[in-house]
């Protein structure tokens, strides 16, 4: 085991599938040898893999996600990069219309091994166009699979799976995470889709959440466990395909549940998780789901205002209170 | 003419073909037996069958929103084409795609799309792949004047462009986008003029004639095998019916209707075979009968297959069940 940046995992997890497969292949917006991708996880690539493999392309997201998606089905599998997730909005059709549907609208007749990158998130101060969390919109969307990794460790072995993955995937990462570091093992290993990751284990609430919130989550635990309050903190590190059991049989030891993501409330993944469990655990729950998400606006630019929006410890913390 | 005997029977047979496919589409739709809408490739045959006929089998073709007679030209199955329009289970998508996402994988369509102006990109793509694998195999890409102005053209076209992507690009201009008219979208004379910006030749050609568009097509195709990138033909050509399947069309005048129909595409690629005595009239007659024997028995596979059962509807999201 070797202690690892996020950063640094996610790209020895492209580099060795590149190294095995000939097919993978990058593409996106500087994410060449000039810049190294605008948060330099594809750093150093390009000088190793060449220019084609490692691929510059212009400012064009519907072609890049629709080129990606037009070799695919055609014998490689392309990594494509979007640089920010906010800017996915500028691929929608290739993503939702396109690469999602392709399989089904065809009968069947194609496997799309398609991985498209990108990065979502606030707590930089780069406002409303490079801060949203969107990951509902994908969740919303049959045919695309969702991964949404915050530790080291889960970035490198679920973009192995992404990449062998014969369905495309939406990989979703976190600016605040690429300097975070783990214990990372030397052997090489791969994180099947749709298992959750128990980082702490409790008896009295459970709490789930995503990204960041993961880590925030993580100390809230370790305060309220200080205050005597045992919680158990849920990372699905995929959202499609979805690990409900992980989820649901916490909930049945805890019977309070607490959902944290920095989406904005309203359609958020958390409505839908708390459906789900509302479904397939109502007789288990003590008291009511409580939903931490960030409120209906856009992202906010100037510090105070974003650190307002931008769920945190505190308010993980009084949610479970309110319910414990 | 540098065209051989042999591919003028070729082009007056993939001509004929998709005329005579989608002429069997309306009836059945007559008979009410079409579910949902169409997008007739009537009066534009002469250009799925000169384009496809510069491809190899191996090569692929991007298709559109009126893709009937991409499929067809390019050489997919007409019962399993036949039997998708009708929903059947035995239609190429299972009965999951329809008219507009008619596609056979296995005869080189990458795929027909309900979003004008989606396939670009995909074409792009997919001329990539070709590139990086290096199998000297081309795309073409159909789209329509609608889609020439829509943001994946310029940046599919530029992509294409910087890169030297083995793609044709195939703009079939019948002049309306739905209803409305190009001289009120469009502020060049031709849309092939646009070629210029990204560097890459253009051209226009008459598309309801097979061997204009043949022609074009050889020499774009050899060059992007050759590794001289891209190219935009712009086949200009005329809906025979309305956009779709309740549109009478009635906002294009009489006589411009008339100059189109009396430009039909299987006449003039008829004529041409006949005077460069690639066929005679009994041949032509016979290529005739055995097409339409072949489009009737499809259609009676079409008609007799079986729907899919309901829950069928829940299959083919992923490749393995989630």
């Amino acid at each position: 085991m070797t202690e690892k940046t996020y950063r640094d995992a996610l790209k020895e997890g492209l580099r060795e599938e590149m190294l095995r497969d000939e097919r993978v292949f990058i593409m996106g917006e500087d994410v060449g040898r000039n810049w190294g991708g605008a948060f330099k996880v594809t750093k150093g690539l390009a000088e190793e893999f060449g220019d084609d493999r490692v691929r510059d392309t212009p400012i064009s997201e519907n072609t890049i996600a629709g080129a990606a998606l037009g070799a695919a089905i055609t014998g490689l599998i392309p990594v494509a990069e979007i640089m920010f997730g906010d800017l996915i909005t500028l691929a929608m059709d290739q993503v939702c219309n396109q690469a999602a549907k392709m399989r089904y609208m065809f009968g069947g007749q194609t496997s799309v091994p398609l991985v498209l990158r990108s990065v979502f998130g606030g707590g930089k101060s780069i406002a409303s166009h490079h801060s949203q969390s969107l990951e509902a919109w994908f969740m919303h969307t049959p045919g695309l699979k969702i991964a949404v990794p915050s530790f080291a460790y889960d970035v490198k072995g679920l973009i192995k799976t992404a990449i062998r993955d014969p369905d495309p995937v939406m990989f979703f990462e976190h600016k605040l995470v690429y300097d975070r570091k783990e214990e990372v093992p030397e052997e090489e290993y791969l994180i099947p889709f749709g298992e959750a990751r128990v980082h702490r284990e409790g008896d009295d609430v459970t709490i789930w959440g995503t990204f960041f919130m993961v880590h925030k989550a993580i100390e809230a635990a370790d305060e309220l466990a200080k205050q005597g309050i045992s919680a158990e903190v849920i990372d699905p590190r995929t959202l499609v395909p979805l690990d409900k059991k992980t989820l649901i049989d916490s909930v049945k030891k805890t019977g309070r549940l607490v959902l944290v993501t920095e989406e904005t409330k309203t359609g958020a993944t958390t409505a839908e998780i708390a459906a789900i469990v509302q479904e397939e655990a109502f007789d288990w729950l003590d008291a009511p789901i409580k939903r931490v998400n960030a409120p209906d606006t856009p992202v906010p630019f100037s510090p105070p205002l974003e650190q307002y929006f931008i769920p945190d410890k505190e308010r993980i913390i009084s949610a479970v209170r309110e319910i414990v | 003419m540098a065209v051989t005997k042999k591919k003028l029977v070729d082009l007056y047979t993939r001509t004929l073909k998709v005329r005579l496919f989608e002429e069997k589409v309306w009836d059945l739709f007559g008979e009410n037996l079409v579910p949902g809408t169409l997008h007739l490739y009537l009066g534009q045959e002469a250009v799925a069958a000169g384009v496809t006929a510069a491809l190899k089998k191996s090569d692929w073709v991007q298709s559109t929103h009126r893709g009937h007679g991409h499929v067809v030209a390019k050489g997919a199955d007409m019962k399993a084409a036949l039997a998708e329009l009708l929903g059947k289970r035995t239609g190429s998508c299972k009965g999951k795609g329809g008219s507009m996402h008619i596609t056979e994988f296995k005869a080189g369509v990458l795929g027909a799309t309900g979003v004008v102006a989606s396939g670009l990109p995909i074409a792009a793509g997919a001329a990539l792949s070709c590139q990086m694998r290096g199998t000297k195999e081309v795309v073409a890409c159909f789209f329509g004047d609608g889609a020439s102005n829509n943001g994946t053209f310029g940046e599919s076209l530029n992509m294409s462009a910087i890169w030297k992507l083995p793609v044709i690009w195939i703009v079939e201009n019948n002049f309306y986008a739905m209803g409305t008219p190009i001289t009120l979208t469009c502020p060049s004379q031709s849309i092939a003029q646009r070629a210029e910006a990204y560097c890459i030749p253009g051209c226009v050609v008459d598309g309801n004639n097979a061997v204009e568009v043949y022609e074009a097509t050889l020499e774009a195709v050899k060059r992007a095998r050759e590794g001289g990138g891209p190219s935009l033909i712009e086949c200009q050509t005329y809906r025979m019916r309305g956009h779709s399947r309740f549109d009478p069309a009635k906002y294009r005048p009489k006589e411009e209707v008339d100059f189109w129909l009396s430009k039909d595409a299987v006449e003039i690629i008829q004529s041409i075979a006949l005077e460069k005595k690639a066929l005679t009239r009994k041949e032509a007659k016979d290529i005739r009968k055995k097409l339409q024997k072949e489009v009737d028995s499809a259609a009676d596979f079409a008609v007799k297959s079986e729907y899919p059962e309901p829950q069928e509807a829940l299959d083919d999201v992923f490749a393995e069940v989630a």
